[in-house]
């Protein structure tokens, strides 16, 4: 995409002009009518800066987020502010927060921190909360109410006394495949403290929920997975409009159960394959999802797209564009009462690289 | 020459006792013992092949197989081999491997026979075992 279309893209705000390899999301609130309300957000996640010795990191992970910080700040409208959906580093090692922070330091904007297992298992999350403060928290914006949780908590005992060092601990948990892991949770002192805070908001308030790890349960096998996940969605149950974006599982996905809508965002780093693609288990991935656009392994960024959402009245429109591939729109259908692809929902109007096995 | 004479000296020796014990010899006869061992055997490859794939190859910038894959998935061993429309050219599973050694891991390819190679192989098919064989197939 040529420099001149790029622009001509950014500045169109929601008109989607031409195809672009932006890892971040773009989000949008637009309630009702009163324009004044209306605003964005930009949304990046999992760029996994791994150390490798001294003073060299991964260049590939590096260039993304680079990227992303270089393209959020080129948004237009400006967002009010930036989301990081947690997975700055791979091994949780300071240098690797650190060198993280050191290229978002170069967003223009206010950005508010989500904590992933790869940033928390070596020193259960210590340097983080040094660096970035609490891992849950809300605030309120433009009649919006924001809510980020620390969803990839897990048992005491897997946590404490299973392993030798953090480093080890670590190492375990950044094993995706790893028959030896634990699923990821809220845990009972956060849903607590989310009742709590969700007693103080009017259940018509928009409700917007922020989690490394998906609120619903998609496949255990890959923590693709929150073990508590029905208590929390429970205490979301009462608000007319809920929203549940989140990270970890580096692909496009969308579901609807009751009255919350899901959307997970991309990786800067690398795709993944869906685990329906892992035959030899069962997993739920959401009927409703259609894959993205399969990655081609030969181009850097690729599956590493972004997401322009839209929040109308409280539900939420997602376009994605893929790199090297065809746009995407998922928009809320009153008539089918959940997010559906504009052009790909149907069966019969997928395309070959849609198709992943 | 001495070495073939001598083999077929202790071939004849070897058949005469044979005759001479009256028992059947039937080459193509295996054991359950057999079959357990070649399916270790099989097995331990597999499990040298899961170590190279989550860590255990020498990468120059510590990314892993897995970290793309999963449980070896979206490698799809079975399509192999594939007119790979980057390399514009018909390539075989171990290509590709090899591609990703080099490029992700930015690190030196393996020899097409070499152990690791046929042990990352050996993963990565048995984790898609009972997948119909579809070469060619995108």
């Amino acid at each position: 995409m040529s420099n001149y279309n790029r622009r001509r893209f950014l500045k169109a705000g929601g008109a989607l002009l031409a195809a672009g390899t932006l890892p971040i999301s773009l989000v949008e609130l637009a309630f009702g009518k009163d324009r004044k309300q209306n605003f964005t957000f930009a949304y990046v996640s999992d760029s996994h800066i791994t150390h490798v010795r001294g003073k060299q990191f991964v260049r590939n992970w590096d260039r993304g987020l680079i990227r992303a910080v270089a393209e959020t700040n080129l948004l237009d409208p400006k967002p009010d502010f930036i989301f990081y959906g947690g997975d700055i580093a791979q091994l949780g090692k300071p240098e690797e927060i650190d060198h993280g922070l050191e290229i978002l330091s170069g967003l223009h904007g206010d950005v508010h921190y989500v904590m992933g297992e790869h940033d928390y298992y070596l020193d259960l999350g210590e340097h983080w909360r040094k660096r970035l403060g609490p891992d849950h928290y809300s605030f309120n914006h433009k009649g919006v109410h924001f809510v980020v949780l620390n969803s990839i908590l897990t048992f005491d005992d897997w946590m404490y006394d299973k392993w030798s060092s953090g480093e080890e601990r670590m190492g375990q948990m950044a094993r995706l495949d790893n028959p030896q892991g634990s699923p990821f949770m809220v845990g009972e002192q956060q849903r607590a403290w989310l009742k709590k805070d969700l007693d103080a908001v009017s259940k018509d308030t928009p409700v917007v929920v922020f989690s490394h790890s998906p609120l619903q349960k998609i496949y255990q096998g890959w923590n693709f997975w929150t073990d508590d996940a029905e208590q929390v969605q429970a205490l979301l149950k009462p608000f007319d409009k809920v929203t549940v974006l989140y990270g970890h599982v580096h692909q496009i996905q969308y579901n609807q159960i009751d009255n919350i809508s899901f959307h997970a965002a991309m990786a800067t780093a690398w795709p993944w394959p869906y685990p329906s693609s892992y035959r030899q288990q069962a997993a739920h991935v959401p009927k409703l999802t259609v894959d993205m656009n399969r990655a081609d392994p030969f181009f850097e960024r690729d599956a590493t797209g972004w997401q322009f959402i839209n929040l109308d009245t409280g539900n939420v429109d997602v376009s994605y564009v893929l790199p090297d591939n065809s746009n995407r729109v998922v928009a809320w259908s009153d008539a089918a009462g959940h997010p559906v692809d504009t052009r790909y929902q149907a069966e019969a109007d997928r395309i070959p690289p849609q198709t992943h096995y | 020459m001495p070495y073939k004479n001598s083999l077929k000296i202790i071939s004849r020796m070897v058949l005469a006792a044979c005759v001479g014990t009256s028992m059947p010899v039937l080459s193509d006869k295996f054991s359950q013992e057999d079959l357990d061992r070649w399916q270790q055997e099989f097995q331990s490859v597999v499990e040298r092949g899961e170590n190279l794939f989550h860590g255990g190859l020498q990468s120059r910038n510590t990314v892993s197989c897995d970290q793309c894959h999963p449980n070896g998935a979206n490698t799809h061993p079975e399509t192999y081999p594939k007119f790979q429309q980057q390399l514009g050219r018909v390539a075989a599973l171990r290509d590709m491997i090899n591609w990703c050694i080099q490029n992700p891991l930015e690190s030196d390819p393996l020899g097409l026979d070499d152990p690791d190679m046929i042990a990352l192989e050996a993963y990565i098919t048995q984790e898609r075992r009972g997948v119909e064989l579809t070469p060619g197939r995108h």
